[in-house]
């Protein structure tokens, strides 16, 4: 059995308009797979289903070995904690500081007086100054959020999802909102982190190039259905065509793999 | 490049012709309306006693002067009354207002339709009660003194900051909240960790600004009975004692500007 199943996922915003319609999807232990497509395919809401922020209309989520969309309040908060999730525009408290925006990530493990009194167990604190020095952040602790770049605070976001000790991440555009270097600096990490915890990750990102670069499965999304799932290499522009409709790819690729191979030898 | 551009039309309209004369005809209506309203208003004044208004106001400030400085003697005390019916009155009503503003943003309140609409008439019925009415209403059930008008004010504030919060609630980053709500953190621990970080800054500026208004409110609780600086406005209207009623003009102004000024800072301060 697969770590994550998807089966006939629907979702029905509006009365005839189906953002994602029977999306059925595999991931397995260790797999990083980017989910591509134009804007308003359903990338975000895919995400967004799998640990219910968005509730699906029809289908399952199992999630090792349990279906989360018949979950309780109780039962899926308990679920939550065990998938992290990085966003777009990092939805960090923008008040708190970095520690206290990591250590929000234990939120559903220890009890409300804990989190108000900003008192967590020895071992959480210990967790989030590691995390912090692996993100390279270990100097910003007690900044407040709003006053770190646009990078920085990507790097707090990854941590914040870490401190769940997750067994899956959900990425939303996590480089959309960053310029192409720290883009990739910030895409290069978050592959790293999956490699190195063999975590597995869904990836939202717009970039064909980047996800090519970093991401060695690929499913494309267009108009709420999976129309293609296999290797970043089979990307073709045909492929390409399909997701995202008439265009000339073939520079496309061809800029991308030259700049694949630039990272590697920089490396 | 002449011949490229005389291909299109160089004349453009902000409205069509039809717009611009609807337009005409309601600022005329709008006009027309006011001048007759104002007939209407003024049919009762005796224009006898406007024209006169120059007059009468010169010979009020003239039986203002000289001022009579030592009332400040026994102006102190009502004065200290005032500020600290309009301190503790805001904090009472900042204190209560919190909680109704949570139960009446359309984001965080536990029942749409029983409990919202419950806040929001609470909300209502504070604001549209003047504070100077509160507290005839409250001399009567408690009696005159401080404590009518420290609840007084602090009805009138309820309403005022739980309405701004509640707006504040409900335009806070929604996204934040799912971050912390994926964690998943309780509810309490939401409102905790996504909600109340966003609308700290509004809520105290919120709150500050209401002191401010409270401080000039309390001024006049007193000419009803509920303490502070205006049972001695009063007192020195009845007796025509000009002299009075300007050092507790000077002092209601002077305390107004220092109210101002430390509210301006402590805003600053803390956002």
């Amino acid at each position: 059995m697969s770590m994550l199943e998807l089966r006939a996922v629907t979702k029905q915003y509006t009365a005839n308009d189906l953002a994602l319609n029977n999306v059925t999807l595999n991931i397995e232990g260790g797999e990083v797979v980017g989910l591509i497509g134009p804007s308003g395919a359903g990338k975000s809401t895919l995400i967004r289903c799998i640990n219910r922020l968005t509730e699906p209309t029809k289908g399952s989520v199992t999630f090792q070995g349990r279906d989360l969309v018949g979950l309780s309040r109780r039962e899926l908060r308990k679920a939550r904690t065990s998938i992290g999730m990085i966003f777009q525009e990092y939805a960090l408290i923008e008040r708190l500081t970095v520690m206290e925006n990591v250590l929000s990530g234990r939120l559903g493990y220890v009890p409300f007086w804990r989190s108000f009194l900003r008192k967590y167990p020895p071992q959480d604190v210990q967790r989030a100054y590691a995390l912090l020095d692996r993100v390279g952040l270990l100097d910003h602790v007690n900044k407040r959020a709003d006053a770190l770049s646009g990078g920085q605070r990507q790097r707090v976001g990854i941590a914040r999802a870490l401190a769940q000790e997750p067994d899956l991440l959900l990425i939303d555009e996590p480089t959309a909102a960053l310029d192409p270097r720290t883009a990739r600096q910030i895409m290069r990490l978050i592959s790293e982190i999956c490699e190195e915890r063999s975590l597995p990750a869904i990836i939202n990102i717009h970039d064909v190039n980047l996800a090519r670069q970093f991401v060695k499965r690929i499913v494309g999304l267009r108009h709420g259905e999976v129309v293609f799932d296999g290797l970043a290499s089979e990307l073709t522009p045909a492929v390409l065509t399909e997701i995202y409709g008439e265009e000339d790819w073939s520079k496309t690729i061809q800029k991308g793999g030259e700049e694949a191979d630039a990272e590697n030898e920089a490396a | 490049m002449s011949d490229t551009t005389s291909n299109y039309s160089d004349s453009w309209d902000r409205r069509s012709r039809a717009e611009r004369l609807i337009r005409w005809v309601l600022w005329l209506v709008f006009v027309a309306v006011f001048i007759q309203s104002w007939r209407i208003m003024n049919e009762d004044t005796l224009w006898f006693f406007v024209e006169d208004a120059p007059r009468q106001f010169a010979d009020i400030s003239s039986r203002m002067w000289p001022i009579r400085w030592s009332y400040m003697d026994q102006l102190w005390k009502p004065l200290w009354d005032t500020i600290n019916i309009a301190t503790l009155g805001t904090a009472l009503g900042v204190v209560i207002a919190l909680p109704i503003a949570f139960l009446a943003a359309s984001n965080t309140t536990p029942n749409a339709y029983i409990v919202r609409p419950i806040a929001l008439f609470i909300i209502a019925a504070s604001r549209s009660i003047n504070s100077l009415i509160w507290a005839l209403l409250l001399v009567m059930v408690l009696g005159p003194g401080l404590l009518a008008g420290i609840i007084a004010i602090a009805l009138r504030s309820i309403g005022f900051v739980a309405k701004l919060t509640y707006e504040g609630i409900e335009e806070i980053n929604k996204t934040q909240v799912a971050a912390v709500t994926a964690t998943g953190a309780s509810s309490v621990q939401v409102l905790d960790y996504a909600i109340i970080p966003q609308i700290l800054p509004n809520f105290v500026s919120t709150a500050i600004f209401r002191w401010d208004i409270n401080i000039r409110e309390s001024t006049v609780l007193g000419m009803v009975g509920a303490g502070g600086i205006g049972l001695q406005l009063d007192a020195s209207l009845a007796t025509l004692a000009w002299p009075q009623v300007a050092l507790i003009f000077i002092a209601i102004l002077g305390t107004v500007v220092v109210s101002e000024s430390i509210s301006a800072r402590v805003r600053k301060a803390l956002i």
